[in-house]
């Protein structure tokens, strides 16, 4: 029991997911300063903005739902926290599991959005209205895409639990092959789900200032960023887990290929975030629709035919 | 006064719309409509002004355009002040195109007093005008590619700009408001060394500018939110007067470099830049390609610049007359007014910068947009508020009106004495003013 709390709280649930979220996002800033030739910031950037931003003055708009505007970064913040305990990120298996985690991951992964809806539509303002009606037509977009790719390794896995995926690829390396495309598709519906360019345009700052969060100030502005970051490890290490996994039995080892995993994922992230500008809202909808979908639908097409041909 | 035309014109358009639709689908229609304001303090904007959008979804069905946030009343200024006193002021009409506008004021008083500069002055003249044309369009670059969100190239450009602005300050000892320009003539020479360098950064600059009209052209995300985007046809530029990059876009040449040659464009080859896409992306290849012509323009002058004086001596006071001088700026055509009475200070002084020309089409340029394309299709004018402002009082209670100088204070009076603070007994020093 002692060590369930332990694992969820501090190693490697919580505690481990917020430093771990902030160091990703200072090798981002990093990665994305040095592709600009600039200097970018000192490591410790994330947590003094983060530390800063709590001693700052809360300040909610008069007209704003007030219960729901304080609500919802905590909300946003557990429903991350609470899907990073079914990935394996010390050991091959994860702080805890059952057969049907993925799901429940997914689902978790979809309440950090609609949070940020919600949160853009209670604070009443102009560009947080416009912020989160853009939120919510990019969740449209990059979600069937999103999902469709992180479910079909499942369908040849022929379990739902991020666990049990692991240790049936740890068993026959060479079905991680046929997952690419899929790969290729939540790498990109990936960095539209974590809104960062060139899928951005829910918090364009030039547009509409930034969006949903333009009226947070302080303490809950400092949540959901570290909520953000937190997403931003989520998405990483999910992809990392359904798609490579590479396991040694050795835990300590596990995580050190875990970090590396996660690392260069923040790097393809990073470069398709530096390389190209911002999409509008409806060229976003047209590419996962267009591309990314039919990509998905291809791949769930083959897991099936592969599933069928593996139960002959 | 065109804010007024534009406000009929309004009117117009909505009496048309009533004829259209039916009511009740107007009323649902206006149901959805949301209005959103960019500016006076928004991040697409490097200046304040003020956009009042009317949104359907994410169209643009109306923008209402308010400038005039940093009106410094500088004409009025100038009419109290010696020419030589004038020529730092009008510097400071603009913070990047600053040498244009001395090289106008110049220009005409120049003319007014039949004095002849020499021609290595005039060469000068077009060296730092070609540096500043580089290094606006360089920035102009960098704050286009924010306004989309493509950040590197922004970092990219900007980086590139500072090699000019070293030039620059090498040359004029200041990266802006260079100073270099009096009347009759400029005030510092170019050494060999100056020229050595200001090669030396052109020949880096042709590589990366070649790079950057490279990447406009192949990348198909520029193109997506560049191609198509803020239309101006060739008829609707000519109906709004635009100048500058925006006309050249539309397949008008009007560059007055060509048209009207100052200084030392007479003798130097320019050749004309322009392009048919008449959108966001043609302005952009159109300030791309300017660029590297400014670059030949600069090895040119170099190379040919004459030995000689650099200024000759000017009257105090100008005789009594009246000229238009014209100068193309970075972002198009710039006028200048100047009425003399025959003493030392100005007895009008008129500035049309570009931008101002260039407003006039903004609302054209809008409607129909999507809300993310406006700071974009704002910014492809290159805009500069400080230029363009003026102090036209417009819908007031009282209806329309211009307020002249004494007004303007009367007004101010007033506004500080509505708050609590009464500035009517602060005496002001004793000023003649020209009627």
């Amino acid at each position: 029991m002692v060590l369930k709390l332990v694992k969820i709280l501090i190693f490697p649930g919580f505690s481990f997911l917020a430093i771990y979220g902030m160091f990703l996002e200072y090798l981002d800033r990093k990665i994305y300063a040095r592709i600009q030739n600039r200097m970018g910031p000192p490591w410790y950037q994330p947590l003094a903005d983060f530390l800063k931003l709590l001693g700052k003055e809360i300040i909610i708009p008069a007209d704003s739902n007030k219960k729901m505007f304080k609500i919802l970064p905590i909300v946003s913040l557990a429903a991350v926290a609470s899907a990073f305990v079914y990935i394996p990120v010390f050991g091959n298996t994860s702080s805890a599991f059952f057969e049907g985690d993925l799901i429940i991951v997914l689902y978790l992964m979809t309440i950090t959005t609609i949070c940020m809806f919600l949160a853009g539509w209670y604070s009443r303002g102009v560009y947080a209205t416009i912020g989160s009606v853009r939120t919510l037509t990019q969740m449209f977009a990059y979600e069937v895409p999103l999902f469709m790719a992180l479910l079909a390794p499942a369908l040849i896995a022929k379990t739902w639990s991020i666990t049990g995926m692991t240790a049936f690829y740890e068993e026959h390396p060479r079905y991680i092959l046929i997952n690419i495309p899929a790969l290729f598709v939540a790498l990109i519906s990936g960095q539209g789900k974590l809104e960062r360019a060139p899928f951005d345009s829910p918090e364009a700052e030039t547009e509409i200032v930034s969006g949903v969060f333009v009226e947070y100030s302080g303490r809950l502005l400092a949540f959901f960023k570290l909520s953000v970051d937190c997403e931003l490890v989520l998405v990483a290490s999910l992809i990392s887990a359904i798609f490579l996994p590479i396991m040694t039995d050795i835990a300590v080892l596990d995580f050190v290929i875990y970090l590396l995993k996660t690392i260069g994922i923040l790097i393809i992230f990073s470069l398709m975030r530096s390389i190209m500008a911002r999409f509008r809202i409806d060229q976003v909808v047209k590419i996962c629709w267009r591309y990314l979908t039919p990509i998905a639908t291809v791949q769930i097409i083959i897991n099936l035919l592969i599933r069928g041909l593996l139960t002959l | 006064m065109e804010k007024v035309d534009e406000n009929k014109e309004r009117a117009e358009n909505k009496e048309n719309e009533e004829n259209k639709e039916s009511k009740q689908n107007r009323e649902t229609s206006e149901r959805n409509r949301i209005v959103i304001p960019i500016g006076p303090q928004h991040p697409s904007l490097k200046e304040p002004s003020s956009f009042i959008i009317t949104l359907e979804g994410e169209k643009v069905v109306d923008a209402v355009i308010g400038v005039g946030y940093v009106h410094r009343g500088i004409e009025k200024a100038c009419e109290s002040r010696t020419y030589i006193q004038n020529l730092y002021l009008i510097e400071r009409v603009c913070g990047i195109c600053s040498h244009t506008h001395s090289t106008a004021f110049c220009q005409g008083i120049e003319e007014l007093a039949g004095i002849t500069i020499p021609r290595r002055a005039a060469y000068i003249r077009v060296i730092v005008a070609e540096l500043e044309r580089l290094h606006s369009h360089l920035l102009w670059l960098g704050v286009a590619a924010h306004e989309i969100g493509f950040d590197t190239l922004f970092m990219y450009s900007w980086r590139d700009r500072e090699k000019v602005l070293d030039v620059l300050a090498e040359i004029c000892g200041n990266r802006v408001n260079y100073g270099i320009n009096t009347i009759g003539g400029v005030r510092r020479d170019i050494d060999s060394e100056m020229m050595q360098d200001t090669l030396k950064m052109a020949d880096y600059l042709e590589g990366q500018l070649k790079y950057y009209l490279d990447l406009v052209m192949t990348d198909k995300v520029l193109s997506a939110r560049l191609v198509g985007i803020g239309k101006l046809s060739r008829e609707d530029a000519l109906k709004f007067g635009v100048v500058g990059p925006v006309a050249r876009a539309a397949g008008i040449m009007d560059d007055i470099r060509i048209i009207e040659p100052y200084a030392a464009y007479d003798e130097i080859p320019v050749n004309p830049v322009t392009d048919t896409h008449a959108d966001v992306f043609g302005r952009t290849v159109v300030r791309i390609k300017e660029m590297l012509e400014s670059l030949e323009i600069i090895r040119y002058s170099v190379k040919n610049i004459p030995d000689g004086d650099i200024a000759v001596k000017a009257p105090r006071r100008i005789p009594a007359g009246e000229v238009i001088s014209r100068t193309e700026a970075p972002r198009g055509e710039n006028i200048h007014y100047i009425r003399s009475n025959g003493t030392d200070m100005p007895d009008r002084v008129r500035i049309r910068a570009p931008s101002q020309a260039n407003w006039q089409g903004m609302r054209h340029m809008l409607q129909g947009q999507y809300l993310a394309d406006i700071p974009i299709t704002i910014a492809a004018i290159d805009p500069c508020y400080s230029c363009t402002d003026r102090a036209i009082v417009v819908n007031s209670e009282s209806g329309t009106e211009i307020m002249d100088w004494q007004g303007l204070r009367q007004y101010s009076i007033e506004w500080y004495k509505k708050r609590g603070i009464d500035v009517s007994l602060v005496k002001m020093p004793e000023r003649k003013f020209y009627a």
